[in-house]
């Protein structure tokens, strides 16, 4: 068992806590007690932040749609279609008409790398996230 | 947060959230705070119960309106009459800081020109708000020493939000309370990491660190640093991707942890975008109502399985750590972009988070002495910090403003697109409650917050419920020009007569089929804040 210290993903505050790891589970959270905005104090999502972590209807397999379905496939099947489409109707629009949408909850490093796919490799500047939301 | 960039020259938080402890007036506009920042509203209360005073501008009397020392109940959507006629009070009464004025701004008589052209009786026939509160509210904040505004998507979610913050931003100008410590205007940021994916450039005009992709010396700093040749004209913002419909300039997709079906408005017209696409792509957690429409579904990596920073309201970058390996077959965000990246032909081969963030503060200067591992033995660092000696940056503009001197830019009121009439009576406002956060992807799958606040009820004041003949628990149709849905009434004196308010939280009750898709003109923010609707009882 160990406490692992990270950052609330719940609103833009930013508290710090830590995770509590036992056997492979998220099992809690409790405030840091010198981080300068949590304080020793989190709002009720702080204290539940690791209840869905494990919640059974995680996606824990890539899925492409197959006669109108969503059917679980191999990362490189699902991988290599979307590199091929994505590749394709980008080359045939100069970058035109593929859109990437980036998320408020991904990290620092995960946005950056997604604007640099987009512009760099999609030659694209259709990306957004939901900032205005 | 294009108003405050505008004026002064950087759109986030000028203060910390430790500042606002030792404000002596703080002004709320917009911001259910204790719901949507729980931290920041904590602050706030210290601050009271220092001697602080509390002005609360909010057409409902949420509970932070209820603490207030003066609120102002306006109606929806004349934040600008409001805000001037204040501007109008402190300049009638000389509490304007000519020092300041002089010395750091630029148009300040553009500014005195409208508001002394400005009819105060007007704006109490606007606002709904009497001249008295006004005054006292514009003579508490005028004659601080220390004040703090804060505002969040109340301001920003309308029609004219770029001008409801410029004309806060005059506010806090006319009055010099910007530059110092423990005084400044502070937008509160919805989700935990907007600012970050701002200064990431996950947008479709700017670089990181906000470097424009039409200026050419930009341009080339990148192309160099990424061996690519990259397109120079801004791209499509997230509503023009996503409200296109069947002839919509997008054929292809790739959405990353958003679930645009819930969060956006006219939620009829973004489904039938997607469904209209050759291809969709989408890497979540869970199969959210977007993911159900996509071709391919990736599943990624929750926060507790990366390593990252974050970037809060405050400006300040933290750490991110990985708890536990991604479960089943996920993959981080980032294993799948570099996947990605190098199957379409472009090596993407990063050993670590950390060499990102190194590539980053090479590339984005207020992000320049950021590396992970200075991140890792402190609380995190505030930005701009430009080298690896800068300690970073708990209040912007102390000597200048970002864009050299703040400008006044004078606004006037742009009454919201559309309003309650015969036909439509109610006017209906959305936002977010304690328990839940956002589209629910992550929350409502957390047994705790799903019993607190399980379903979407719609506040009605007793009075409208009395009209309809609808008690608390009963079901009512909400319909609007544009949808239809079924929600459950809760009977409170919060919202006033004649006015609704419910939350996005809840795909069972998508509020969002009947949003409006008209837009900021500037930001392009869709004003969720006002729509008119019909209700009847089931
Ligand atoms: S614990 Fe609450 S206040 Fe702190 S960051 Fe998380 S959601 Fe925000």
């Amino acid at each position: 068992m160990h406490d692992v210290l990270t950052t609330c993903v719940y609103c833009g505050c930013g508290c710090g806590l830590y995770l509590h790891e036992h056997r492979g589970r998220v099992t809690g959270s409790s405030p840091s007690r010198n981080h300068p905005v949590s304080r020793n104090n989190l709002c009720v999502k702080g204290w539940h932040l690791h209840e869905f972590i494990h919640h059974p209807s995680r996606l824990t397999e890539p899925l492409m749609r197959k006669n109108g379905r969503l059917t679980p496939v191999s990362w490189d099947e699902a991988m290599n279609c979307a590199a091929r489409e994505l590749g394709r109707i980008a080359a045939a629009s100069d970058g035109k008409a593929v859109g990437l949408l980036s998320s408020a909850k991904c990290t620092n490093e995960e946005n950056y790398l997604l604007q640099k796919l987009a512009r760099a490799v999609l030659h694209t500047n259709n990306i957004d996230h939901c900032a205005r939301l | 947060m294009a108003g405050l960039a505008t004026t002064f020259g950087s759109g986030a938080m000028t203060n910390s959230i430790n500042e606002i402890e030792n404000a002596q007036v703080i002004l709320l506009i917009g911001s259910n705070t204790s719901e949507a920042h729980p931290q920041v509203a904590r602050r706030i209360f210290t601050a009271m119960d220092r001697g602080a005073r509390l002005i609360v501008i909010d057409p409902r009397r949420t509970l932070m309106a209820k603490r207030a020392d003066i609120h102002l109940p306006i109606r929806p959507g004349t934040d600008i009459p409001l805000l001037n006629a204040m501007m109008r009070v402190i300049l009638d009464e000389n509490l304007a800081d000519d020092l300041f004025i002089e010395m750091r701004t630029e148009n300040f008589y553009g500014l005195r020109d409208m508001l002394f052209r400005f009819d105060l009786e007007e704006t109490v026939r606007l606002t709904g708000v009497d001249l008295a509160r006004i005054r006292a509210a514009a003579q508490l904040y005028g004659r601080a020493q220390k004040a703090v505004i804060c505002y969040c998507l109340g301001i920003t979610q309308h029609v004219c939000g770029t001008g409801n913050v410029q004309a806060i931003a005059n506010l806090a100008m006319l009055t010099g309370h910007v530059e110092k410590e423990d005084t400044g205007v502070d937008p509160l940021r919805g989700q935990n990491n907007v600012q970050g994916a701002c200064d990431m450039g996950a947008l479709p005009n700017v670089f990181p660190s906000y470097q424009q992709v039409d200026i050419d010396d930009y341009r080339e700093k990148f192309e160099r640093a990424w061996h690519a040749s990259l397109p120079g004209q801004p791209g499509l913002t997230l509503m023009q991707m996503t409200h296109g419909g069947k002839n919509g300039p997008l054929k292809a997709m790739f959405i990353m942890g958003e679930n645009p079906v819930l969060s956006d408005p006219v939620s009829d017209r973004v489904e039938e975008t997607l469904d209209n696409l050759e291809f969709l792509l989408v890497a979540d957690i869970f199969l959210t109502e977007t993911a159900r429409r996509a071709h391919v579904v990736l599943p990624a990596a929750s926060f507790a399985e990366k390593t990252g920073t974050f970037t809060n309201s405050e400006r300040r970058v933290q750490m991110v750590r990985r708890v536990i390996p991604p479960l089943g077959q996920s993959r981080t965000d980032s294993d799948i972009i570099m996947d990605l990246a190098g199957r379409l032909g472009y090596a993407m081969d990063y050993e670590s988070p950390a060499e990102i963030m190194e590539e980053i503060s090479m590339l984005a200067p207020i992000y320049g002495g950021m590396q992970h591992d200075r991140l890792e033995n402190s609380w995190g660092l505030q930005w701009p910090c430009w080298d690896r000696s800068h300690p970073g940056t708990p209040f912007l503009h102390k000597y200048y403003f970002t864009r050299g001197r703040g400008r006044f830019t004078p606004v006037v009121h742009e009454p919201p697109a559309e309003l309650p009439d015969d036909d439509y009576p109610f006017l209906l406002n959305t936002g977010r409650i304690y328990h839940q956060y956002h589209t629910g992807t992550m929350s409502r799958h957390s047994a705790l917050l799903s019993r607190e606040a399980g379903e979407a009820l719609l506040q009605l004041h007793p009075e409208d419920g009395r009209r309809l003949g609808v008690r608390s628990g009963d079901l009512l149709r909400m319909r609007s020009r544009r949808g239809e849905v079924q929600v459950k009434a809760e009977l409170t004196e919060t919202v006033r007569p004649g006015e609704v308010y419910t939350t996005f939280h809840f795909s069972e009750m998508p509020v969002n089929r009947l949003t409006i898709s008209a837009q900021d003109h500037f930001s392009q923010c869709p004003e969720y804040k006002i729509c008119a609707v019909h209700l009847e009882k089931v």
